[in-house]
């Protein structure tokens, strides 16, 4: 039982990189730091309930909702598709969906600034095709575009993982006890993948929520969602105490989200969050 | 029919992920500046970029941070996993929990609170900080990589090669840590990678004249369309197909030989993406 001290220098790491760090963004929040030293005040957090910041978090968690919506209606069906046999070479198909989530995320975010543009690549295709140019840049739906473009792999793969192990048997089963393929996707299906939603909502809500590199550069130097005004508070206006109270209301959202998801996902699977 | 319909769909997805790049590709080669017309074919871009001293220079920065914190991390997450493959109860609830606060905190407030942290302790940002966060971000990633292979792993192969005479160190070196060879690379390479990849951390944690490739691609980009970028995504896509088709060939060859099915399952963690280690199924 000696080995186990082997996670010795891990747990000492951890404890000064991670715990410590997240205390101080804690300490950070309750504080003021004045004439006196630092004092206690909730000034932050009533700062981060002023309207106008409730404005940027509203529209982060709409926009956040949006992408994972969109990215759930288009990847569901995709994984499904997948996992059935339209396909012979899966494993093929796969890694088509794997090697653009390898791309830096920052030059394929990038890509869409090309594409985008006035004259851009998409713009120049719809006016030689003889339709209406459209000029999306800089706005919410670019955002909602770039969020899809990135996060859309992790909805589609964990679908594709769970769907992949449903026993035929029990589809063999279903249809013998005399169920269409639209009951037999209802009935079994969608309720055996859940577990696999779940995990694929959780995976793109959370950093579409968080994000401040695709709201900068698709959504322009004026644009804000919540990420960004975490990254201004550290990095431009230095205000340390505002910047850890937005960060913990948005770790409370994020922990609301998942104690929500979690409660549709599969008790057996055991949910190890905190 | 169904079958053409199903098909369709999924190309077309396919083509939403992938006109993207390929537009880049073809501008890359694109002589005129503006992107609305086609001035001819031209390597002038390419020429640029690797003339260019700060994408140069950053470039080695992520390659030297990457994999000094890829190697950094494999000894002490692989440590830590047999530490923790080895302790019961309470202690391991305890680290396997603060294993997932960074996989699952968002990046951006773990890249604060290094930043706070590293303020706190007066330390000065450059190399040491960036280097540092990049271990402490790329440690729970390879724990989880070199876990399930110690799960697969017979338990009494260890007391085995005590009873014929080997010490614990002995043993280790010649009898566990070849066993569990698979997953410790498969974590290096993991690491190496996630720290590559990594824009939000590193955007924190460097200090100024320091700058990781992601880091000057975001200077870059927040400023407006650039031909070098176009020619950098195009050498970056190249290699991380040339890669990947690499890894499956061989994973397909060891296929053939006759693998165990967990063991692919393990190898599609490895392909994805830092998130994609949430899809296997037999996390702790």
């Amino acid at each position: 039982m000696t080995r186990s001290r082997a996670m010795l220098p891990y747990v000492v790491w951890m404890a000064i990189f991670i715990v410590a760090p997240l205390f101080l963004v804690v300490y950070y929040a309750f504080t003021h730091t004045g004439f006196n030293g630092a004092e206690f005040t909730l000034a932050n957090f009533q700062r981060v309930f002023q309207p106008i910041y409730l404005r940027v978090l509203w529209r982060s968690v709409n926009l956040a909702v949006a992408s994972t919506a969109i990215c759930l209606i288009v990847g569901y069906p995709v994984a499904l598709i997948m996992a059935g046999n339209a396909f012979s070479r899966k494993n093929t198909i796969l890694m088509l969906f794997v090697i653009p989530m390898w791309m830096n995320f920052l030059l394929r975010t990038y890509a869409w600034l090309t594409l985008l543009e006035r004259n851009g690549a998409l713009n120049q295709l719809l006016m030689a095709a003889g339709l209406p140019t459209i000029n999306i840049l800089y706005t919410d739906y670019a955002v909602v575009l770039g969020m899809v473009y990135n996060f859309l792999p992790f909805m589609i793969l964990p679908i594709y993982s769970v769907l992949s192990k449903i026993d035929q048997g029990v589809l063999e089963a279903a249809s013998d006890l005399g169920a269409n393929k639209l009951v037999s996707f209802w009935r079994v299906i969608l309720p055996l993948s859940l577990p696999g939603v779940v995990s694929g909502i959780t995976m793109v809500f959370m950093p579409a929520l968080t994000t401040f590199v695709i709201s900068r550069l698709l959504g322009g130097g004026q644009y804000t969602l919540v990420g960004n005004l975490i990254e201004q508070q550290f990095l431009v206006v230095g205000d340390w105490g505002f910047g850890s109270a937005i960060s913990m209301v948005m770790i409370v959202l994020i922990l609301i989200s998942m104690a929500v998801m979690s409660f549709f996902e599969d008790p057996e699977e055991g949910t190890t969050l905190w | 029919m169904v079958r053409f319909l199903q098909r369709t769909y999924v190309f077309l997805v396919f083509t939403f992920l992938y006109a993207p790049i390929a537009v880049l590709i073809v501008l890359s080669f694109n002589a005129a500046r503006s992107r609305g017309v086609w001035g001819g074919f031209t390597l002038q871009w390419y020429v640029e970029l690797f003339q260019d001293r700060v994408i140069m220079s950053s470039l080695y920065t992520t390659l030297f941070i990457g994999a000094a914190s890829a190697l950094a991390a494999t000894v002490i997450g692989t440590a830590a996993a047999i530490g923790i493959y080895n302790s019961r109860g309470w202690q391991r609830r305890l680290v396997m929990n603060l294993t997932y606060i960074p996989v699952l905190n968002p990046e951006i407030v773990t890249g604060i609170s290094l930043m706070i942290l590293f303020v706190f302790a007066k330390m000065q940002f450059g190399y040491v900080t960036l280097l540092l966060s990049h271990i402490t971000f790329n440690i729970p990633y390879v724990i989880l990589s070199v876990l399930p292979k110690l799960r697969q792993l017979n338990k009494h192969l260890y007391e085995a090669a005590l009873d014929l005479g080997a010490g614990p160190w002995y043993a280790f070196w010649r009898v566990i840590l070849p066993e569990i060879m698979p997953g410790v690379v498969t974590g290096l390479l993991l690491a190496f990678t996630l720290s590559i990849d990594d824009f939000v951390i590193s955007f924190f944690t460097t200090g100024s004249g320091v700058s990781t490739l992601s880091i000057t691609v975001y200077s870059m980009a927040r400023r407006g369309i650039n031909p070098k970028l176009n020619a950098l995504s195009t050498i970056m896509f190249l290699a991380v197909l040339l890669l990947l088709v690499i890894v499956n060939v061989r994973q397909v060859r060891d296929e053939r030989k006759g693998r165990k099915q967990s063991e692919q399952a393990q190898d599609l963690s490895f392909l994805g993406n830092r998130d994609a280690v949430g899809l296997d199924p037999e996390r702790v």
